[in-house]
């Protein structure tokens, strides 16, 4: 059933007379028609795992397959089947938009008709029409990757790979390409995307691989990730930092996993069932004990927390 | 599911044809939104024409001949060896603009690409002749030989930045930084060009950099080009060297070797380069 898998690929790469293991053992498996994400921080591996996937590089050791078909022996079978948009957008900047996809068309040797007849569509269904006779180069950053995305489904691929697809966009921009990715998604189409965001997972992945220093840590559908974590975080910031130690030990009696300290180091969060009744107890206990607080709240877990809770260290640490 | 859809090319030679041209057709269409490429190759070419002509013609002295018949053979060989530079800047944008890893995931020839900048770059380099022919001819500069050997002249300079193109686009994807292949080029071909035959007779040249010019393959390609098109003053011959006695020889034999090693070597290179 599983349609994308790698087994054990390891990439090396020496920088500045330093070993840098981009890839440290990663396996993954993607079953047909469902959409895996790749969460982890910068440096993770998430755009070695896609470059190795889509014959960009050689690992230096694994195996990777798509459909049956090998990945490191039979590249030019698995370029007729994927689509691809990259961590940066690849688009001729020097070209129009319509440019860039018919020609994209005729390298996938479609033909001249139908390549332009592709460019056509997609400029329509990617809602670039007033954009598409201009070069790339005067456009916003949403409209370059609109373009680079719609350059990955000319073929109308089977499979998809989506390195990082909303980085650097708007809110707005980001919610309009999520939804162009549900859509295709509905569509039966296997894709394989990367994130540094748990939100974007979350609304796309069927299921999820949080990646860290070149391996999977951690694996399942956001919900599972989200148990394991604790679903729900207590956050509460200290005025005095004499009170740090205090507060975290009378917090983890409330709370369902480890509290963590943020940067600042007064304050101080944990997972917890009922975020709002401990919120209240927590409120409460501290006033009791007369540890003032700047601020108090609840929010979702981040990938900071889900990192805290998964490896025991922080994902500034893992880019540094 | 909409159906993927399908090739309708299936030899490699009809696709490295295909490619080959879709690849040509990006670099021309670029060329036209360029206006940076249009001076380079059409306004720079015809000042340097101008400016060398009316700046040396007075100064140098080419015993039996006049110095404008001497000088355009040398313009030729300079120009269209400095505009290489760009087939190596070109690709080293490419990869910094990701649009090679776009090609390098299409399921298209692997040569396509350096195909379409070798050959974009031919489009320039014979524009570029053909208005420093003109230009030439507007001031006096005449053609002194049959027309098949002014057409072998011209064919020679073409194929030779043809060939040099090859070269500067494996550097290009080598040094990875337009800025660097564009300063150290100009470090390393003015020089190269200047320690040469174009602009005045080696003989005139100083000991060590007479000898250089003498040995210098672009001297030979100037000897050739200047006896082809019937330019070569009566009192100044070909240089002592045998590579200016065998112009001809000199320039074919550097030619087959650029293409026969940088062909490969660029290929080869290509199907393992990434952006970042
Ligand atoms: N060409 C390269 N040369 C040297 N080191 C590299 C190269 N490519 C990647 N690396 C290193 O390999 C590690 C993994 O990089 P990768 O790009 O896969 O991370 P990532 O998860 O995509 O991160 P980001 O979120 O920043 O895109 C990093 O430490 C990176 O510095
Ligand atoms: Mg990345």
């Amino acid at each position: 059933m599983s349609f994308i898998q790698a087994n054990d690929l390891i990439k090396t790469y020496s920088a500045n007379k330093r070993i840098v293991k981009a890839l440290d053992g990663l396996s993954l498996d993607v079953p047909k028609g469902t959409v895996k994400g790749l969460l982890g921080p910068n440096g993770a591996g998430k755009t070695t795992t896609v470059k190795v996937l889509t014959t960009l590089i050689n690992p230096d050791s694994g195996t990777a397959s798509i459909d049956g078909v090998d990945v490191l022996k039979e590249p030019e079978a698995i370029k007729r089947m994927i689509g691809v948009s990259g961590q940066y957008a690849a688009v001729d900047q020097k070209l129009t938009g319509y440019e860039n996809l018919e020609m994209v068309g005729r390298l996938y040797h479609l033909g001249a008709k139908r390549a332009k007849q592709r460019a056509t569509e997609l400029i329509e269904m990617f809602d670039l029409v007033e954009a598409a006779n201009r070069p790339v180069k005067g456009f916003s950053g949403g409209m370059r990757r609109r373009i680079d995305l719609a350059g990955a489904l000319v073929i109308n691929p089977p499979v998809l790979f989506l390195d990082e697809p909303t980085t650097g966009l708007d809110p707005r921009s980001r919610l309009g390409l999520w939804k162009v990715i549900k859509d295709l998604v509905s569509d039966g189409t296997t894709v394989l995307l990367t994130t540094q965001y748990l939100e974007e997972a979350d609304q796309l992945a069927d299921s999820i691989a949080v990646i860290d220093q070149g391996k999977v840590i951690a694996e399942g559908t956001s919900d599972e990730l989200k148990m394991q974590i604790g679903g729900q975080r207590v956050e509460l910031s200290l005025v005095r930092l004499e009170d740090v130690e205090k507060g975290k030990s009378l917090l983890a009696g409330m709370a369902q996993g480890d509290v963590s300290v943020g940067n600042d180091g007064r304050t101080i969060s944990a997972p917890v069932d009922n975020a709002a009744a401990t919120l209240q107890q927590a409120l409460k206990t501290f006033a009791e004990e007369s540890i003032e607080l700047n601020d108090a709240g609840m929010r979702r877990p981040t990938l900071d927390d889900v990192f805290m809770e998964l490896t025991g260290h922080k994902t500034e640490d893992v880019s540094a | 599911m909409s159906s993927v859809l399908k090739p309708t090319i299936e030899s490699t030679i009809a696709k490295t044809v295909s490619d080959g041209w879709i690849a040509t057709r990006r670099n021309i269409y670029k060329l036209r939104r360029d206006p940076e490429i249009f001076v380079f190759s059409l306004i720079q070419p015809i000042m340097f024409v101008l400016l060398f002509n009316y700046v040396f013609a007075g100064a140098i002295q080419v015993e039996g001949g006049d110095y404008t018949q001497f000088l355009m053979a040398g313009i030729f060989a300079q120009t269209i060896v400095l505009s290489s530079t760009y087939s190596g800047s070109a690709m080293a944008q490419d990869l910094k603009d990701g649009i090679i890893d776009r090609f390098r995931t299409l399921p298209m020839s692997s040569a396509a690409v350096l195909i379409g900048r070798t050959f974009g770059d031919l489009v320039i380099n014979a524009s570029s002749l053909i208005v420093m022919m003109i230009t030439g001819f507007v001031i006096g500069w005449r053609i002194n030989s049959s027309i098949p050997e002014a057409a072998l002249g011209i064919l020679l300079l073409l194929f030779f930045s043809y060939a040099f193109s090859w070269v500067m686009a494996l550097i290009g994807m080598s040094v990875r930084s337009p800025e660097i292949i564009n300063n150290v080029s100009f470090l390393v071909l003015f020089p190269l060009t200047f320690l040469s035959n174009a602009f005045v007779p080696s003989e005139t040249l100083p000991g060590p950099l007479r000898v250089f010019a003498e040995w210098n393959p672009v001297s030979a390609l100037i000897q050739s080009t200047r006896e082809l098109f019937g330019n070569v003053p009566a009192g100044i011959p070909a240089g002592d060297s045998w590579l200016q006695q065998n112009p001809l020889t000199t320039v074919f034999a550097a030619l087959v070797l650029m293409l026969v090693v940088f062909i490969p070597l660029s290929i080869r290179k290509f199907k393992s380069i990434s952006s970042r």
